[in-house]
């Protein structure tokens, strides 16, 4: 029989396969993102005082429209010729094709952060007072949050004609306590106060998300 | 046929299956059992029932009411390594080549022997070593190689829907043989088609769907008394 670790290693494979080959979601989420900097940047001219306190709700909110972005694709490979009923035809279980889906896509959303701090540090031109370190485990946690809980909904909306619509709808106001924990945490960092509370937070929200998603994630799949 | 072929417990038993999506029934009540080591023709015009049937017998649609016995189990999930399905969708993703893509499935079966996929490929009459994506095949190519990501997991119940649609006559007599030396090797094979004609002489009954309902079950193509 096959190991759910194993089977998620190899559909977490195959995504990053398909993904290599198309560049659907990573290009969609880098333009995207990339118009957000340029024009909050012609938007705002903040001193780096005033960069420090905004820089957080700015990078993250670009993110989050950016992740939506490829969370819409997640699913888009697997209702194509029906693929999804290969796999639930099989004896693979629900969650490990859930843990590989959030997996990726919290590789493709770090991926963009990764290309696209540089950029927003140049444009706001940031310097952090805080332990640089800790925006590392910011971004690890809220990029979690964002995935893990964009993963399960975007299987929600799998099934409803408008689910480039729905997504949103049905993230952003679950994502608002993980937001507010990712902004608040940034801008303490980055002003040189204590983020401890902030990222105690996250941890919380991501455990509690986590387990709720793969408690309902086989109900939801198999939704008619 | 041995006796014990004979006294072997039906591979299928429906009782009473009722499958409504909203307040359309598209199975009304459909009772039948079917014996192993058979190969069965379902038939019947668009909207009898035919695909609905073979879904819920695959565990993707879920019954309303009635019961639905696989290989002894009510459950689907207990024998679905047992049970290979193809769709009238391919089942496989355009980007990855066909062998990719079985090599993909067999992991989900526990099958690490990648001489498995290049088996079931040469099985469909396709060339293993093939490396352009399944995207780029013709329509027939698509379909057998989708018949092969079904036989992959060497199922002793084989679901099919549409198999020979798109299909030239000539990779169509393929697949039917193909299929005629897998149900002589013991398999249980279901064949939803509108055409029952390559199936003449191969499957061993040809069921009869109407409105949602079995209205017979004949060993020709003679429709049975009562069909559209």
């Amino acid at each position: 029989m096959p190991t759910p670790t194993g089977i998620t290693r190899a559909t977490l494979r195959k995504d990053l396969r398909l993904e290599w080959r198309s560049k659907d979601a990573v290009n969609s989420m880098l333009f995207f993102s990339l118009l957000v900097v340029v024009v909050f940047s012609f938007s705002f001219d903040p001193n780096a005082e005033e960069s420090r306190r905004i820089a957080g709700g700015l990078i993250w909110v670009a993110f989050l429209f950016a992740a939506v972005v490829a969370l819409n694709q997640t699913w888009a490979r697997e209702i194509r010729n029906q693929v999804l009923d290969a796999y639930r035809v099989s004896p693979a279980p629900a969650n490990s094709l859930f843990l590989a889906k959030a997996i990726g896509n919290f590789i493709f959303v770090s991926v963009l952060e990764a290309l696209m701090t540089p950029l927003f540090i140049i444009f706001y031109q940031l310097r952090a007072l805080g332990p640089t370190w800790q925006l590392l485990i910011v971004a690890a946690l809220g990029t979690w949050a964002l995935v893990v809980n964009g993963t399960f909904f975007a299987t929600m909306s799998l099934r409803t004609r408008s689910r480039e619509i729905m997504l949103p709808l049905l993230l952003f106001p679950i994502s608002i306590p993980a937001l507010l924990g990712m902004v608040q945490a940034t801008t303490a960092i980055l002003i040189g106060e204590g983020a401890r509370v902030w990222i105690a937070l996250l941890l919380s929200y991501d455990l509690v998300f986590t387990t709720a998603c793969l408690v309902l994630f086989e109900t939801v799949l198999n939704a008619e | 046929m041995t006796d014990a072929h004979i006294q072997s417990p039906p591979v299928v038993v429906v009782s009473n299956l009722i499958k409504q999506f909203g307040r359309f029934a598209a199975l009304r009540g459909v009772t039948a059992e079917f014996s192993s080591g058979k190969l069965y023709g379902i038939l019947g015009d668009n909207g009898a029932g035919k695909t609905t049937l073979l879904r819920t017998l695959a565990g993707l649609n879920r019954p309303t009411s009635g019961q639905v016995t696989i290989l002894g189990a009510q459950k689907f999930h207990d024998v679905c390594h047992q049970v290979g399905y193809m769709a009238h969708p391919s089942l496989l993703y355009d980007e990855m080549s066909g062998r990719e893509n079985l090599e993909y499935f067999a992991q989900l079966y526990g099958l690490a022997d990648g001489s498995r996929c290049v088996e079931a490929i040469r099985a469909v009459g396709l060339d293993p070593d093939l490396t352009r994506p399944v995207g780029q095949y013709s329509q027939g190519m698509r379909q057998r190689m989708s018949l092969a990501r079904a036989l992959l997991n060497d199922p002793k119940l084989l679901l099919l829907d549409e198999p020979f649609s798109n299909v030239d006559i000539h990779s169509a007599t393929d697949m039917v043989l193909l299929l005629s030396h897998t149900r002589d090797a013991g398999k249980t094979i279901f064949v939803v088609t509108h055409q029952a004609a390559l199936l003449e002489g191969a499957a061993d009954e040809f069921v009869w769907m109407q409105d949602g309902l079995i209205i017979g079950r004949t060993r020709d193509l003679k429709p049975p008394e009562g069909a559209n």
